[in-house]
């Protein structure tokens, strides 16, 4: 309840300020409950370029949200500044009601957001279980003198992990690759391993990088099922950055279109297919075309 | 049922300490049958201190990932603690040179684990070269500092000054340590037996932290640094840990090594003697625990197997080490490992083909 009210006063400060454009594309759901993410007015300058500005968007707690945009629009600089890998030079992030200024990416994992990325970055020498484990390190503890130990706390943090990670690698049927060295997997199963290990952390968001980058047809139809079926199954929100057209509008409830680091468009897919300013960003200026 | 069952992680840990145990059995039986030359059963204790050493240093550069360069700093600090501390409990009337060594091993393990944690917390700001030479300097300051202890014990307790000898102001009692001239009059408790205990210990400890929860955070913080802060790990924390660990350990091994002489020097713990440790563990393999203990154990042995030849030894010692460092990469070296590996173990033959069908999909 606090939390909530912490929210709510931040979105009255919010908009008390600079009001904040209302085009929200929330599902009706998660209308009346705090949201997995809210950005206000965020922006980021590298220099004098403003990569990302004025980018508003308001993400509900069990929404599949896309963000898409032409190359070099500021998708991956976003989730670089919605994990705090980059510090926002304006505005303000609230992650499930909290405003997360002043925070590192570690905690603000450690309050809901995972994420993978595009050039996939996994524990290569460690195998398939150890990196998932390794998600899992803030949902069991176990301290280090109890470790060298070998206390029996030890032996029950250590089936805990063990379970677990086998448990969440079922959701692809990875469970089998357990023991392989996570570096020799296929590329397919490197990004499954990602969504496992992000998923490890107990996420109220999360961001996925172009997951089906690099899949064949097949590989994005299963992932596509994997996504929804994430979603339904820890009932959590996630935003994802996809060129795979088919894939986005198929899932997607809301999506939010960018282009120079501007929001040019947020809608649903079918409002997103007919908006000229889409369309533009994607192809340029329709007359031009013709002439 | 055989060694097939375990799993690769259990099966390497059983290795590593079936090599120490198998060693300390195979020395003591030799030296029984009197095989084992006086200046090879002088060098024992530093094998195990540089055993010790190099697989706790593997902790930081291995397992962390972090090159660091100030080891042998470390190691004096326990070392000159190590003698303060027998120091005074010699004078409180404790005989029992198990009760002292143990005193000054775990005071040792415990003052180098304080400067590791201290020194490690402007150090772990930095990454990659400049870690490693922040660390090299701090080895140095070490170095200086105790150049500049003058420590000394009387009926009226401990004397300390940063001057000479003649500040101390005591009146009949001992120098401890005395500047640059070091530790003098070292009682030599030091033993074979308890160097492979310390043996045990360290690796005991740098294993079963590997093995756990902390252990895989560390490693994840060398592996992606991002993406391990991206799972929500404190990376300065863990980076800061194995250090800290390292360090203590590091403690441990110079008391062993500063009770086998009756003085040593603060110029002994120099620079040269950080790389020396360094280059077990890279000989030996990054991450690879039981690779320390047998490079640093041979590379300690070498010298001394090959003083007959005396004015050829460092020059045959060098070749020795470019070979150590180029075979593993020739065909025949690896086809033979290839062989040997896999007679050794058939089991995951059934996983390999399934990588290599997953490979195929790409």
């Amino acid at each position: 309840m606090s939390k909530f009210t912490d929210f709510a006063k931040a979105r009255r400060e919010g908009t008390k300020m600079v009001p904040v454009p209302s085009v929200s594309i929330m599902p009706e759901r998660d209308l009346g409950k705090a949201p997995a993410l809210e950005c206000l007015h965020l922006g980021i300058d590298f220099g004098g370029l403003k990569a990302v500005d004025d980018f508003n968007i308001t993400v509900g707690r069990t929404e599949i949200c896309g963000l898409i945009g032409p190359n070099g629009a500021g998708k991956t600089t976003v989730f670089n500044l919605l994990t705090k890998v980059y510090q926002p030079t304006r505005g303000t992030i609230m992650v499930d009601g909290q405003d997360t200024a002043g925070m590192d990416p570690a905690r603000v994992n450690r309050l809901g957001v995972a994420r993978t990325f595009q050039n996939i970055r996994l524990f290569n020498s460690m195998t398939v279980e150890e990196n998932v484990a390794v998600g899992l390190h803030n949902q069991h503890h176990c301290g280090m003198a109890t470790s060298i130990l070998r206390l029996p706390h030890h032996w029950k943090s250590e089936k805990y992990y063990h379970d677990r990670a086998l448990e969440l690698l079922d959701i692809f049927d990875m469970a089998g690759l357990a023991d392989h060295e996570a570096g020799s997997l296929p590329y397919g199963a490197q990004r499954r391993l990602e969504i496992v290990r992000a998923l490890a952390t107990n996420p109220k968001l999360l961001l996925l990088d172009e997951p089906a980058a690099g899949m064949n047809p097949s590989e994005t139809a299963e992932l596509m099922e994997n996504i929804v079926k994430i979603r339904d199954r820890f009932q959590i929100a996630i935003m994802l950055i996809e060129h795979d057209m088919n894939l986005v509008m198929n899932i997607c409830e809301g999506i939010c279109v960018l282009n120079f680091g501007k929001i040019i468009a947020k809608g649903t897919p079918e409002e997103i297919q007919q908006n000229d300013a889409v369309i533009e960003a994607y192809l340029g200026k329709q007359k031009e075309v013709e002439a | 049922m055989g060694i097939k069952v375990l799993s690769p992680q259990t099966r390497s840990t059983i290795i590593t300490y079936a090599i120490v145990i198998v060693a300390f059995v195979a020395v003591t039986l030799l030296d029984g049958m009197g095989l084992i030359s006086n200046s090879l059963s002088g060098q024992l204790v530093p094998i195990c201190a540089y055993v010790s050493l190099a697989v706790s240093l593997n902790l930081v550069v291995g397992v962390s990932g972090e090159l660091s360069l100030g080891h042998a700093g470390f190691m004096s600090v326990g070392a000159f603690t190590g003698v303060v501390v027998a120091g005074c409990l010699a004078r409180m009337g404790i005989e029992s040179e198990l009760v002292l060594f143990v005193g000054a091993a775990v005071v040792g393990a415990i003052a180098a684990g304080i400067i590791g944690f201290l020194v490690g917390i402007p150090v772990m700001r930095l990454r990659g070269d400049y870690l490693a030479i922040v660390t090299l300097a701090f080895g140095e300051i070490i170095k200086n500092l105790l150049n500049n202890f003058y420590i000394g014990i009387d009926d009226a307790g401990l004397h300390f000054s940063m001057k000479d000898t003649a500040s101390l102001g005591m009146n009949q009692g001992t120098i401890l340590i005395n500047g640059p001239k070091g530790a003098v009059g070292i009682d030599k408790i030091s033993t074979f037996v308890l160097g492979i205990v310390l043996v045990l210990i360290t690796v005991a400890v740098v294993l079963n932290l590997m093995h756990s929860r902390d252990g895989r955070a560390i490693m994840a913080v060398r592996d992606n640094r991002i993406a391990a802060e991206s799972v929500g790990i404190n990376v300065t924390k863990y980076r800061l840990m194995a250090f800290t660990v390292a360090s203590a350990l590091a403690g441990a091994a110079g008391v062993l090594y500063a009770m086998n002489y009756s003085t040593i020097t603060p110029s002994q713990f120099d620079f040269n003697q950080s790389i020396l440790i360094l280059v077990y563990v890279v000989l030996g393999g990054m991450g690879n625990i039981s690779g320390s203990i047998v490079s640093a154990a041979f590379l300690t042995v070498l010298p001394e197997i090959l003083r007959p030849i005396n004015q050829y030894r460092m020059l045959l010692y060098a070749i020795v080490l470019i070979l150590v460092m180029v075979v593993p990469h020739t065909r025949i070296y690896q086809r033979v490992a290839e062989t040997l590996r896999g007679r050794l173990r058939k089991a995951p033959a059934d996983a390999a083909v399934a990588a290599e069908g997953g490979e195929g999909d790409e």
